[in-house]
This record gives C-alpha cells, structure tokens and sequence, in this order.
C-alpha cells in the first residue's frame, strides 16, 4: 500500500526546520526510488506544537515527534523500505505506553479535542486545491448556490448558533442578516485575519493548513447576503499564510470556484488579500475598515455598525478566520448537527493556543463547554516542572485571569465573561507559582500601551498611567491608595473608551486585582515579591552556611560579593543586580532569597 | 428638518431625527461638556468627556456621535457620569504641562475651563509631559505638540475642512502626537498656514505667531512712522475680544485704539480692497471683452489659497488674477504715494496690517514682489486677537471709546471693499465695477444675491446688458477642488469653461471666520459677523470701488490707468510652481 508521509509545514514546525525534512524525505525517495510508494505531503499544523516538528506516515497511523531533517534517510530506510517504525521518534506518551500501532486520537493531547476549525490542518496539502475539493471542499458552497436560497442559508447559520470566534461572540447570522437586508449596489464580505494577541495563533494555521476553507466561506457569505467582493485583511508578519492564501486564491480562480459565475452559476464573488502592518487595533472592525481605506488605523464610533454602513460606507460583513473555517462543515452538516456540540449558549467548537508553563503547548480545538482543568491538565498534559498552578490568561490582553477555583467551569463565551475575562480568539497562557501577578499584568498592560492607537483619551493615557502604577507596585514604591487610583482610571477606561479595546484595555488591571489583591498589598505594603519576579522587591543574603569558598564572588557579575577565603562573604546591595548567579554557584546553599 | 422626540434627563424636546444627542441637549438647554467635539466638524468621538447614559442601557455612550433614537430618555448628568468625566479630564491634565500663566490660550482654553468646572484642585496622577520640540518654522503658526491633548480637532479641519492634509496623527498609543505628515517641520509641509487649525485648537497647542513685541517696539523707535491698515473683517470681530457680541461694527473704535497705541496714521484695508476691484476688475474685463489670457479668472486675494494652488494646482497659475491682496496694495500705496503726499522717507514708515488671517503674516514675505516700495511693503501683521491684547494691555476702555475716522489720502473705502470680508463679497465687488466697465452704465441693484450665503459652492450667472458672465464663488478648501477639477477637465477635454470668473476663499464664510479672528467661532458667529459686513456695506454712501472718490484720486495723481505699467509695479505679483513637501 502506498505510504503517505504527512509533514507540518505550520510556521512553528517551518522554524524547527520542517522545509528541509520535506526536501530530504523527496531526496530518499528519490534515491531509492520509492516513488510509486511513498509519497510526501507538506499539510498544515498538527496542533500539538510542543513535540513539533511533526511527521505522520499513513496508512500506519505512525505519528512521528521532533524529527529533524537528518532523520529522513532513517525514517525512509526503515519504515518506508523495511516497515519497521523508528521507535525512538515515535510518541511516547504515558497513555501509549510501548505501543507502536495507535491513532493520533489515543494521543492524550487529542483525546479530548474535535477538530471543526482545524479538520484540513494537519491531513491535506494546503497548497493543492484538489485535496480539499477530495475532502468535500466547495461542496457547501455548491449546495448554497444550486439548493439553497440566501434566507436558507443564514436560517442555516441562525440554527447552529455560530457565534464570530473573533472576540466577543456575536451571533453570526445576526451580523449576515443585517447585511442582508441592508439596501446598497455593493456590499463587501471582509476576513479578520489580523491576529494579534499574543501567543494566538490558531487564525494563521487555518490559513497555512486549510486557506480554502475560508475562501469558501467567504463565497457562502457573499451570496447569502449578496456582495460579490471579499477582502482578506491579514497582517504581513504571516508571510507563509500569505504565501498559501495566494495560491489557494489562484487555484480557486482556475477551477472557476471564485469568480465569475462561480460553478456556471449566476453568482460571482471575487477575493483579494490585503496586508496590514500589524497594528493590534486594525483587529477591531472599524479600525480594519479604515485600515483597508489607506486611513490610519483608529476606531470609529458604532453605529453605524459595518453590516449596515461598513467599507466605503458600503454594508460589510466582517468574520475572522475561525468563523470562517466553521461555515462549510455547517453548511454540509447542517446547522442542528453543529448544536449537538458545545454548550447550548455557545454551540461548536473553539480553537485554542495552549502556551506558557503548560507541558504540552499548542493550538487545541475542543467542544464548547469543555473545562479549563480539561484543556490544561489533561490535553495540556499540565504544569510543567510539576509546579503549581497559578492561573491561566484567556482572551488576550483584553481578557483576565482565571484562577484554580474556576477551573472545572465549563467555558463558553458567556460563562468566561461571568469569570470575568473573555474567550477573545483564544489565546490561553499558563502561569504557574513561578510567576507574579503584577509582572503578567505588567506585561499585557505594556502590550495595551504599545498597541492602543492613541485616538480616545481614556485608553491612550489610562494605558499609560496603569503601567506606571503596576511599575511601582513591582519596585516597591507604590502605596495602598494607588489602588484607589487605578481602580478609578480602570473604570473611565471600561466605560469612557471608545472601542472594545480601550473598554477592556483594563482588564489585565481589574482581573489580577479582583483576584489576587493579597499579591498587590503584599508587594504595596511589604514590599515583598513571592516568586522573586519582581527583582526591586528581592534580596540575596548569605547566611551562616558560608564557608568562603569564593565561588559566588567569582561568578558575581557585579562584583558586589566582600568577603576573604574561609570567611562569611557579605551581598552589598546597593550594588546587587539581582541576577541570581550566585545562589546558582553556591554549593552550599548559603544565599537565601528573601 | 425631521423631527424625533426624545427626552433630556426625562425633559422632552423635539431634536432634528439625523442629529446627535449632543444636539438634543443643547435644545433642551443641557449642557453636556465636550472637548474634541466642534460645531465645525463631523463628531469622532475622541476625548470621552461626552459620555452619557441610554436609559435602559448598561454601557455609556458619546454625546457627540451617537445618533438620538425616538422615545429613548438620556441621561447627560448623574453622579457617576460626573465621576469618570472628572477621572477623563485629570487624565488629560497629567499630561498636560501646569503652565497656564504663560500660555497663548490662558483664559481662552476649553481644558482650562473644564478643569474649572470640575473642580479640579490636583492632578492625582503621575505626570507624563512629552519632550518635544515646538515648531517654530512657519511666520504663521507655532505648533507646540507638548500642549496638545490630541483631539484630533486641527487634523480633522486641516484634512476635511481645508483638504491640505498638512497635519496627521503620527506614532500610536502614548507617544501620539499631532504633526505634519511625514514628520516634516510645518514650513516643510503642505501647510498653507489658513490657521484654521490654531481657531480649532481646544488648547494652547497651535496658535498664531504673536508680534505684538514688534508693535510695542515700532511705536517707541524714534522717527518711525507706524502706519496701520485694518481689514474688513476685524472690524465686526474685534469687539468679540471685549465681550461685545459677535458682528458689533466697532470700526472707528479701532481707529480711535490704534491712535491710542502709537500708530502715527490709520488706514483702511477697505480702500486697499477698492484698489483691488480696479486693478483685478479690469484684468478680468479685459480678459473677458478681448479674450485674452485664460479664463477663467481666479481672485488671488487670498494667501492660503494663492499658497495651495502653487502647491497642488500649479497649472491654475495663468487663470490667477495678478492682482496683489488689498494688505499688499494698502502697503504699497502707504510707502509710495502716501510717502511722498505727507512728505515721509518711506524708509521711516513701519507698516502694519491688522488682519483676521494667520496666512496674512507669511503672504508678506511670500516672494520679492512684496517689497515694491524698495522695502517690505507691509512690516508686520497682527491678527485680530493679537489686536485685541494690544489693547487690552494698554488699558483702552475700547466698549467706550469714541469713533474716529481713518486719515486721508488712502483711508476712504467704499461698501465693495468692506465686504471683501466674507465669501463672494470680492465676486460682488468686482461684478459692481465690472458692470460699469463692460456696460458703461451703473449696475442699479449692487446686492448680487447669487454669490451671497453660506453654501461651499456659488454659482451663478451675471447678466451684463445681454452678456452673461458665469461666475461662482467657494469657500473652505474642500469646496474648491470640485470648480478646480471642472477647469481641469474643460481644459482637457476642450470643452466650454464652466465658469468666466471664480472667487475663492480658504477659511469657511471667508476672512470673517479666518484662522486669526476671536475664538469660539461657529456659524452663528459667522452669520452674525457676516451680517455685519453687509450692514456696514448696506449703510455705505458709495458702494462701487470705482465711485471712491480717493481711488480716482490716486489713479489720477499717482498710477495713471488701471493696470497701467506703473499699477503693474506696486499692485501686481507674480506665482510660480512649488513643491507640496519642501524636502
């Protein structure tokens, strides 16, 4: 039977050098001349990013980790030619124990996933139209076209209940009715592709592993709502996503499935790609407007809602990627099916980037409503280093934190808002004892600064003022009214700004607070940090245990370390730059961290 | 205008149904505070003070832009409403520079007044000043991004009012800042120095070159004879500065202050624009009669605009009226004839015009022309408000001075040259005189309405004893384009020129809305100020340019005909290409 050898080509797996495994399985088979044997596929990302780069060799179900482009010959030699599996690549998990022959799904970072979003990446060659044709591609759109009128159509999406994967969960349909019924000589349906919270990723490895599936999407929406021109607005940093939405772009073309009277019908829908310079904001809708109109990138007050009064003052329908990805699997599958998954609320799935302090990292898709002990503990495979867990950010820098005490709260859109923080377009970071509160919040509040666009005051200067705030608070110089403060300028900021991003710009802010204040007073009042984080607050001392070896003077980069062979040596610190090299180099454990 | 009603703080008023719920409050007699909001320009929703409550709505919405809904009830003030307000504005005051006392807007600022209003006693929070250099580039305008709260007024009016798009948000988040495009320094921009953005600026961030130093110093030289023009437009405005209401005619008692404040003999810019209408009015009737030379004729009074077509619309040079300002003429006649009538060294005359119009200061150094006289013709521009502190600082009781009269020989203006002052006022003036040359008679009914309002774009066509004259007149630069663009095209093309004559002025309602004029100007005080000029042209004995008795005097002792080569020497100029950006 011949053998299908499936290699990640997602941008994580292409830096671990994922192009040359490719080249070199070519040249193996070439080489032994295998090719009516094997053959070699670049797909889309697998998902399970922490063990990448991955390569998956069919009908076998061998699911092959951290390969490296030397290991082609042997993989080539042994499981090609001899049919023997290279034990030593193949995953090794707990769950798969010895077990050569098991399917991915065994695999406990799948275990509990169900891939809508994701169903192409990692099985198809995103380069090659026809394997998505192979796996029912353009059938939903053909179906919307030939059996369906556009009220069908969106009465299709009213029953699954798809909310915009983007952000904050509006009902899909709602957002293509509204076009629908606005009255205008064009319309425009417009793909969010401007990915930009930190660690999120899952909207570039739809484009890289199944672009297709959102060109087709986009289609179904222009004939539900009757626009025949789409836009891709993705941002330049994702040169490879780019690079396969053009030639699913040219190959769509070809085979007459964009265009002009798409499958011979009356119906035409044209796609253009837009790059933005990855601006965080140019993610807000009306900013992306304004972005794709040669105007800087700024939000404009809603309404008017771009459904109603959108590009070029023309009604736009404005979906990410995600949301995209899921249209054709309902379309096929039927609205009802998709209720079947997920939470009555919040029904299908979610895509989300697993990263931070978690063993198995990654992009996950489970159903809606599954828990974050779920996503973290099991599919996470959870904390790494077996330390604590501490908390996970969800929803970017607009989301918050949540704590170990909602962890077997099922997540859906609603219930991440009860927690108070939001599904965002999934991002998911794990933090553990080792992190500080005020640090994260730090971090995402210096994101917030950075990427506000300076239009409404509140955001612009709130930004800057609740940096300055938690600066302090992590030097030890702040004091217990700045709380006070903050919580003031947090709150004009939620209900003065004028876009979702300077409304929740704060949240990074208001979530830590509502959740760890004991961390804030104890760096407010007793200038302390418990994970050392936050260096200001830190000290290193030698206690008695020092019998002057002179090992920590020698590494000390600062030379702030007194002290003669065989005596108590002494930390000046003024001087101390908190590096930690010196409890590192005692053998002794005569530096305490205090 | 369509009607909803809605409720204020549950007080029910009939709002205009496309109109915000700013608007509605105000004809509920509610005042919401604003900050980057104007009257002038299409709301964006930028500060955040405007926020109010729907009733029934947990989110706070912005006055300014959200569309009034039937039946909704808003509520504009309530304790917490006032509270984020309050937080929103000392955000804005921490970073902000504490340096009232020296700055241009001290007590004309609207931060400064909100800060008032609220009660602020200390800014709670830590302060972020921005280190940047002002630019000092332009002879018009200083631009001082330190002071600026990024409102976004002066872009929006630069952009969409004037469409020069001098000025543009540069850097995001914190370090936002408003600039000239591309990071250039102003003079190196497209800037036409309209000033427009100094009469929007809530704040001390941009605002007028102040000489008033050179005035004071000028008055105390010995052997220095200050010689002052004012323009027509000062003249309804100035009084604005005194608490008198918009459009007051306090002519005389800008001459009786300007006396008061040294100047030596006190002249009308008025009678400059009545030189205007003879020089330019001819050109034009003997373009039109004779055909000779590209019509349409473009009016040139206008430095902003004389600035923007040498920058964008190069190709209009040969429709230009090569007729100077009414300053430029006035200047020149003060150092030439005047001179020589009063027996004065025209190097001992220090002239100076007071103008409604940033531009003004840059149009007299704009290129070798300027200095017919064998020096600068006018020494020093001062605008209206710089006017107005001169007085104020010379402890004149200005409500209460007496009128005086301008001084003799170049002092005498007529109505024409009084409504120079406001859009399609020098169309109007010009038509007067032109009539009588073309039809040798006088025009009966001088009002010509087609020209007079508010509209961007005039047209019109003049009926002269059976030959039709197309004129139109436009102002706001963003009106221009379009009567630009139809030349363009009829030149291309071949096509019959839409227009024989089209007047242009680049602030909106002309010079008496200009970039240096009171502040808080809006249409109401446009139409009032406008309805001044008209008064006063109305009241006029004489109303046509050509029945001055002291421009026939001039004509008849010093420059011969209209356009005669001598005329060409003082009263005529020049225009050349020039690049938008100067790098």
């Amino acid at each position: 039977m011949k053998n299908f050898i499936l290699v990640c080509a997602g941008t994580a797996c292409e830096s671990s050098k994922a192009d040359d495994i490719y080249k070199n399985f070519l040249a193996e088979i070439e080489k032994h001349g295998l090719k009516d044997d094997a053959q070699v596929i670049k797909t889309g990302c697998f998902g399970f990013c922490e063990k990448g780069p991955i390569v998956k060799i069919l009908p076998d179900e061998a699911f092959y980790v951290e390969v490296k482009p030397s290991d082609a010959k042997e993989m080539v030699e042994e499981h090609i030619i001899k049919g023997r599996f290279v034990k030593r690549l193949l995953y090794a998990g707990d769950e798969v124990g010895d077990k050569e022959n098991f399917e991915a799904s065994d695999i406990q970072f799948y275990k509990k996933q169900y891939r809508i979003a994701l169903r192409n990446c990692g099985f198809i060659d995103a380069e090659n139209i026809e394997e998505y044709i192979a796996r029912d591609g353009y059938e939903a759109l053909a179906k919307c076209i030939f059996e369906m009128t556009p009220d069908q159509v969106i009465e299709e999406l009213k029953v699954s209940g798809l909310r915009g994967r983007g952000g904050a969960g509006f009902p899909t349909w709602m957002k293509w009715n509204f076009a629908k019924n606005a009255e205008a000589d064009q319309k425009y349906i417009l793909c969010n592709a401007d990915e930009g919270d930190p660690g999120a990723y899952m909207d570039r490895s739809i484009l890289e592993g199944d672009p297709n599936s959102v060109l087709e999407a986009m289609a179904i929406a222009g004939y539900a709502v009757g626009a025949s021109k789409g836009i891709i607005y993705i941002r330049a940093e994702y040169p490879l996503a780019i690079h396969r939405l053009g030639i699913a772009i040219n190959q769509s073309y070809e085979r007459g499935l964009i265009g002009q009277n798409i499958f011979g019908s009356k119906f035409n829908f044209d796609i253009e790609v837009r790059l933005g310079a990855g601006a965080f904001v140019c993610g807000e809708e009306t900013a992306l407007i304004k972005s794709i109109e040669g105007n800087r990138g700024m939000p404009t007050p809603k309404p008017p809602f771009p459904a109603i009064e959108g590009l070029w003052g023309k009604p736009t329908i404005i979906n990410n990627v995600e949301t995209f990805a899921n249209v054709p699997a309902i379309i096929l599958k039927g609205g009802k099916w998709h209720t079947t998954i997920g939470t009555k609320g919040s029904p299908g799935t979610k895509v989300f980037a697993l990263t931070g302090k978690i063993n198995n990292s990654g992009l996950v898709e489970v159903p809606m409503g599954t828990t974050l002990r779920d996503v973290v503990f099991d599919i996470g495979g959870g904390i790494r280093d077996n330390k604590k867990f501490l908390a996970v950010q969800t929803g970017g820098p607009s989301g918050g934190v949540i704590t170990e005490k909602d962890l077997d709260t099922p997540i859906d859109f609603d219930s991440l808002v009860a927690m108070g923080s939001m599904m965002g377009s999934g991002g998911m970071i794990v933090m553990n004892e080792d992190d500080c509160i005020i640090d994260v919040a730090k971090f995402y509040m210096d994101f917030c600064v950075e990427e506000s666009c300076g239009k409404c005051s509140p955001c612009r200067i709130g930004t800057k003022k609740l940096y300055q705030y938690l600066d302090k608070i992590s030097k030890g110089s702040a004091v217990e009214e700045d709380i006070k403060k903050m919580e003031d300028i947090s709150n004009a900021m939620k209900l003065a700004s004028l876009c979702e991003l300077g409304k929740t710009a704060a949240n990074p802010v208001l979530s830590t607070l509502n959740h760890f204040k004991d961390e804030y007073l104890k760096h407010i009042v007793d200038k302390k940090c418990r994970s050392g984080k936050c260096k200001d607050l830190v000290s290193f001392v030698v206690n008695d245990k020092c019998i002057g070896c002179t090992a920590c003077k020698r590494k000390c980069p600062v030379d702030c370390i007194s002290g003669e062979k065989k005596e108590l040596h002494v930390i000046d610190q003024t001087k101390c730059i908190k590096c930690g090299e010196c409890v590192a180099a005692c053998k002794f454990k005569a530096i305490d961290k205090i | 205008m369509k009607t909803v009603e809605v409720k204020i703080n549950g007080q029910s008023v009939q709002a205009d149904a496309a109109g915000s719920i700013l608007d509605a409050a105000k004809l509920a007699g509610t005042k919401i505070p604003i900050l980057c909001a104007h009257p002038d320009l299409t709301a964006w929703g930028a500060c955040g003070i405007c926020i109010v409550k729907i009733e029934g709505n947990p989110r706070l919405v912005r006055a300014c832009t959200t569309k009034v809904v039937p039946g909704q009830n808003y509520i504009t003030h309530d304790p917490e409403i006032q509270k984020i307000r309050k937080t929103v504005i000392e955000l804005i005051l921490s970073n902000h520079p504490q340096e009232c006392l020296t700055c241009a807007r001290n007590q004309a600022c609207e931060l400064q007044k909100l800060a008032t209003d609220f009660c602020i006693r200390e800014v709670p929070y830590d302060t972020n000043i921005m280190d940047l250099p002002k630019d000092t580039s332009t002879e018009s305008v200083i631009l001082d991004p330190v002071k600026c709260v990024q409102c976004g007024r002066c872009a929006l009016v630069c952009q969409s009012l004037q469409d020069v798009w001098a000025l543009e948000f540069l850097e995001r988040g914190e370090k936002t800042r408003l600039a000239p495009s591309a990071d250039v320094l102003l003079d190196e921009s497209p800037c036409i120095k309209c000033g427009q953005c100094a009469a929007h600026c809530p704040v001390g961030a941009i605002y007028e070159k102040d000489e008033t130093d050179k005035f004071l110093a000028a008055v105390l030289a010995k052997n220095t004879h200050v010689s002052v023009q004012i323009a027509p437009a000062i003249r309804v405005a100035l009084g604005e500065a005194f608490g008198m209401k918009p459009g007051s005619i306090v002519t005389g008692k800008i001459y009786a202050a300007l006396r008061k404040l040294g100047a030596d003999s006190v002249f009308d810019t008025n009678f400059g624009a009545d030189l205007t209408v003879m020089e330019e009015g001819s050109e034009f009737v003997e373009k039109f009669l004779n055909r000779k030379g590209d019509l349409p004729q473009l009016t040139s009074c206008c430095p902003a605009w004389t600035d923007y077509m040498e920058k964008y619309y190069p190709d209009m040079i040969p429709h230009f009226s090569t007729a100077k300002s009414p300053m430029m003429m006035q200047g020149a006649m003060a150092k030439t004839y005047f001179a020589q009538q009063k027996n004065l060294d025209p190097k001992d005359i220090y002239s100076v015009a007071i103008m409604p119009c940033t531009a003004k200061k840059f149009e007299i150094r704009r290129s070798s022309d300027m200095n017919s006289s064998g020096a600068p013709d006018v020494d020093l521009v001062l605008t209206t408000r710089e006017l107005g502190r001169l007085i104020k600082m010379a402890g004149i009781d200005f409500e209460n001075l007496a009128d005086e009269k301008a001084d003799s020989p170049i002092g005498l203006y007529t109505g024409a040259g009084t409504i120079f002052g406001v859009t399609g006022g020098v169309m109007e003036a010009a038509l007067r005189t032109a009539y009588k040359l073309v039809a040798g008679e006088e025009l009966k009914n001088v009002e010509i309405n087609p020209v007079r309002g508010t509209d961007g774009v005039k047209k019109g066509v003049i009926d002269i004893k059976g030959t039709a004259v197309k004129v139109a007149a436009a102002h706001g630069m963003i009106n221009v384009k379009s009567i630009l663009e139809e030349i363009r095209e009829a030149k291309k093309t071949g096509k019959p020129m839409p227009y024989d004559f089209v007047e242009v002025m680049a602030c909106y309602g002309g010079c008496i809305a200009g970039g240096g004029q009171p502040y808080e100007t809006d249409d109401k005080v446009r139409a009032a100020r406008t309805a001044g000029l008209y008064t006063d042209d109305a009241k006029s004995q004489l109303r046509c340019s050509h029945l001055n008795p002291e421009i026939l005097h001039i004509y008849e002792k010093f420059l011969g005909k209209p356009c005669s080569d001598k005329a060409h020497k003082y009263l005529h100029t020049h225009y050349q290409k020039r690049p938008v950006y100067k790098k």
